[in-house]
C-alpha cells in the first residue's frame, strides 16, 4: 500500500476519495468508488470462527515492559491447570502449538525462520497477519483465547478490536507498573477501552516492590509516586485485580520456558497471580450467570 | 537543508523490547551530555508512550510556532536542553493516540522536518519499542541528514535480549551505525542490607554485544533514586553523582563523545 496523506479521512469515511486531502492520493480512484468503504468480510468469517471459543481477553497496557506477555502465558498456565479444560481439533486451517494437552499458542515467532529475522512491518501488513491469525488458526473448542499484545495503542489494537467486532471481547485485563511512567501511558490504554466499548474486566499492577531476598527487607523499585494502580483505579472507577511483586524467579522461568507458578509455588507472586487469575474466572462466572437471568 | 543543518550528530536510541528504559536513557544521556557542555535536544517520537515530557519536569508546558516550524520547549534556563514530543500537542494528558501508520508517519516526517532546533551538538531520538512503521519512517526521512548512529538498550534477560537481536537486524537493513549496546536494569542492590540481587538476570546484553560484534557501552543498575528522579522531573546527573547509576551513565556519555571526536 503506498504512502496515504496525514489528513486522509479514512477509507470507511463519507469523504473517502473526495477529501481535499485526497488530491493527489494514489488510492483516491480506489476509495472514490466506494470499494475499500464496505465492511470486511473477513470480520464475519472471524465470528464463525470464534464460535467455538468461549471466552476471549485482551491483555493490555500503553506501556511496554510492564509484563503483559509474562502474564499472558501465566494467565494460560493457570486456566489450562484445570484439567476439566479440554482442546478438541476439528477441521483444517493453520495448527496452535501445543504446550500442554490443552494449552496452545500461535505467534509470528513460530513464522520467523532464525531468532535475528526482524519483521519490520508497515501497519497495513500487519493488520493482514493478524486477521489471519484469527481467521485461519484452528483452535478447535477452546473454554479462554488469551490475545497478547504489544504496547501502544495503534494498528494492532485497532485491528484486533475490529476483527473481533463481530466475535465479542468478554474483556480486557490491562497491566501495569506502579510508577507514574506507566501509568500515564495506562490512562491512555483506558481511554482507548472506552472509546472502542472493551470492557475492561480489571488492572493488575505487576512489579509491585522487591523483598530482597538476604534481608527481607522491601524495597519499591518502581515507587508509586503518584498513588500506583490502586489510586489510577479509584479515580477511573476500575477493578484493581491485585498486584505482583517482583521476583527474579519470575524472569528465570520465563526465559527457560517454564511455569512459575509449578517452578516456585511458594513465592508471593505465585499467591498473588492465583489470586487475579480466580477473580478474572470469577468474572467469567458472573458475567455467565447474568446472561442466563437474561434468557 | 533547513532545521537540522546546525544539528552536529543524530542519536537513535532504539530497542526490539519494550519498557527496557529507552526513554530514562535518552533523558540521562541528554543531562550527561549537557554536563560536559554540550547543546542537546530531544526528538520523543514515542506517539502512543510519550514519557520524556514528564521525566524533565516540562508536561504541562505549550509548544509555539516560529517561521521555520516548531519551536521546542527548553528545559532550563540556559536553553542547553530541548525537546519535542507528541505530548505537548495532547489537550489533555490522559488523551489517547489511537492512530493507524499513516497518521503516525505524517507527524514523525513533521517532527523531523519543521522543529526549530538551531544549533546543537546532539539531537537524541527516542523511539517506541520495536521495529515498525515510526522506526521506518524515522529513519527514511533522517536519512538526508546522516545521523551519526543508534544506541540499543536491552535488560539483562533472554526475552529482551531475543527481542533487541532483531532491533540488530533493522539496524543492519537500514545502514544505521551500531554505537553501542547498553545492559540497564542489570542488578539491583538492595539498600537495606547492600546484597545485590540479578531481578532481570544478568549478562544477556553483553553477551549479545560480542556474539554481533557491537560495542558494549555498559550495565547501568536498577536504582530506585534514579527513577524517583524521573518520576518528578529531577536533574538526576547533578543531584546524585553518589549513586549506583551514575558511574555507568556518565561512561556512556563519554564514549559517546569521544566516538564523535
Amino acid at each position: 500500500m503506498a504512502e496515504v496523506p496525514g489528513d486522509c479521512p479514512g477509507t470507511s469515511s463519507a469523504q473517502a476519495g473526495s477529501a481535499t486531502a485526497c488530491q493527489g492520493c494514489p488510492n483516491q480512484r480506489l476509495c472514490a468508488s466506494g470499494a475499500a468503504a464496505g465492511p470486511d468480510p473477513a470480520i464475519e468469517e472471524i465470528k464463525e470462527k470464534m464460535k467455538s471459543v468461549k471466552h476471549k481477553i485482551l491483555v493490555l497496557s500503553g506501556k511496554g515492559g510492564v509484563g503483559k506477555s509474562t502474564f499472558s502465558a501465566h494467565l494460560a498456565h493457570g486456566l489450562a491447570e484445570d484439567e476439566t479444560k479440554q482442546v478438541h481439533q476439528s477441521g483444517s486451517g493453520w495448527s496452535p502449538v501445543y504446550v500442554e494437552d490443552n494449552l496452545g499458542v500461535m505467534s509470528v515467532g513460530f513464522l520467523l525462520s532464525s531468532p535475528d529475522d526482524a519483521v519490520i512491518w508497515r501497519g497495513p501488513k500487519k493488520n493482514g497477519m493478524i486477521k489471519q491469525f484469527l481467521r485461519d488458526v484452528d483452535w478447535g473448542e477452546i473454554d479462554y483465547l488469551i490475545v497478547d499484545t504489544p504496547p501502544g495503542t495503534s494498528d494492532e489494537h485497532l485491528s484486533i478490536v475490529q476483527y473481533l467486532s463481530a466475535a465479542h471481547i468478554d474483556g480486557a485485563v490491562i497491566i501495569t507498573t506502579p510508577q507514574e511512567v506507566s501509568l500515564q501511558d495506562v490512562r491512555k490504554e483506558i481511554s482507548f477501552c472506552h472509546k472502542v466499548k472493551l470492557p475492561i474486566i480489571g488492572v493488575v499492577e505487576n512489579m509491585s516492590g522487591f523483598i530482597c531476598p538476604k534481608c527481607k527487607n522491601e524495597s519499591q523499585i518502581f515507587p508509586p509516586t503518584t498513588g500506583g494502580a490502586e489510586k489510577m483505579c479509584q479515580n477511573l472507577n476500575v477493578p484493581l485485580l491485585g498486584k505482583v511483586p517482583l521476583d527474579p524467579q519470575i524472569g528465570k522461568s520465563c526465559d527457560k520456558g517454564q511455569s512459575f507458578l509449578s517452578e516456585v509455588p511458594n513465592s508471593p507472586a505465585t499467591a498473588s497471580y492465583r489470586n487475579i487469575i480466580q477473580r478474572i474466572q470469577d468474572y467469567f462466572g458472573l458475567h455467565h450467570s447474568q446472561e442466563e437471568k437474561i434468557i | 537543508r533547513g532545521n537540522l543543518a546546525r544539528v552536529q550528530h543524530i542519536l537513535l536510541v532504539l530497542s526490539g523490547k519494550g519498557g527496557v528504559g529507552k526513554s530514562t536513557i535518552s533523558t540521562e544521556l541528554a543531562l550527561a551530555l549537557r554536563h560536559t557542555g554540550k547543546k542537546v535536544g530531544i526528538l520523543d517520537v514515542d506517539l502512543c508512550g510519550p514519557s520524556i515530557p514528564r521525566m524533565l519536569k516540562v508536561q504541562d508546558r505549550d509548544v509555539h510556532q516560529c517561521d521555520s516550524g516548531w519551536v521546542p520547549v527548553f528545559v532550563d534556563q540556559d536553553k542547553s536542553i530541548s525537546l519535542m514530543s507528541i505530548g505537548f500537542l495532547l489537550e489533555k494528558p490522559d488523551d489517547a493516540v489511537v492512530w493507524r501508520g499513516p497518521k503516525k508517519n505524517a507527524l514523525i516526517k513533521q517532527f523531523i522536518s519543521d522543529v526549530a532546533w538551531g544549533e546543537l551538538d546532539f539531537l537524541i531520538v527516542d523511539t517506541p519499542p520495536g521495529t515498525s512503521d515510526e522506526h521506518i519512517s524515522t529513519v527514511e526521512a533522517l536519512r538526508p541528514y546522516k545521523p551519526f548512529g543508534a544506541v540499543l538498550v536491552t535488560t539483562p534477560q533472554a526475552v529482551s535480549v531475543g527481542d533487541v537481536r532483531r532491533e540488530l537486524t533493522f539496524c543492519k537493513k537500514t545502514g544505521l551505525r551500531v554505537l553501542g549496546i547498553i545492559e540497564n536494569m542489570s542488578g539491583f542492590v538492595c539498600p537495606h542490607c547492600l546484597e545485590c540481587t540479578n531481578i532481570f538476570s544478568k549478562g544477556g546484553g553483553e553477551e549479545l554485544a560480542k556474539h554481533s560484534g557491537v560495542p558494549f557501552l555498559g550495565c547501568v543498575p536498577l536504582d530506585p533514586q534514579l527513577t524517583q528522579s524521573l518520576e518528578e522531573g529531577r536533574d538526576f546527573i547533578q543531584e546524585f553523582p553518589k549513586s549506583s547509576a551514575f558511574p555507568a551513565l556518565a561512561s556512556i556519555a563519554q564514549q559517546i563523545l569521544d566516538g564523535t571526536s
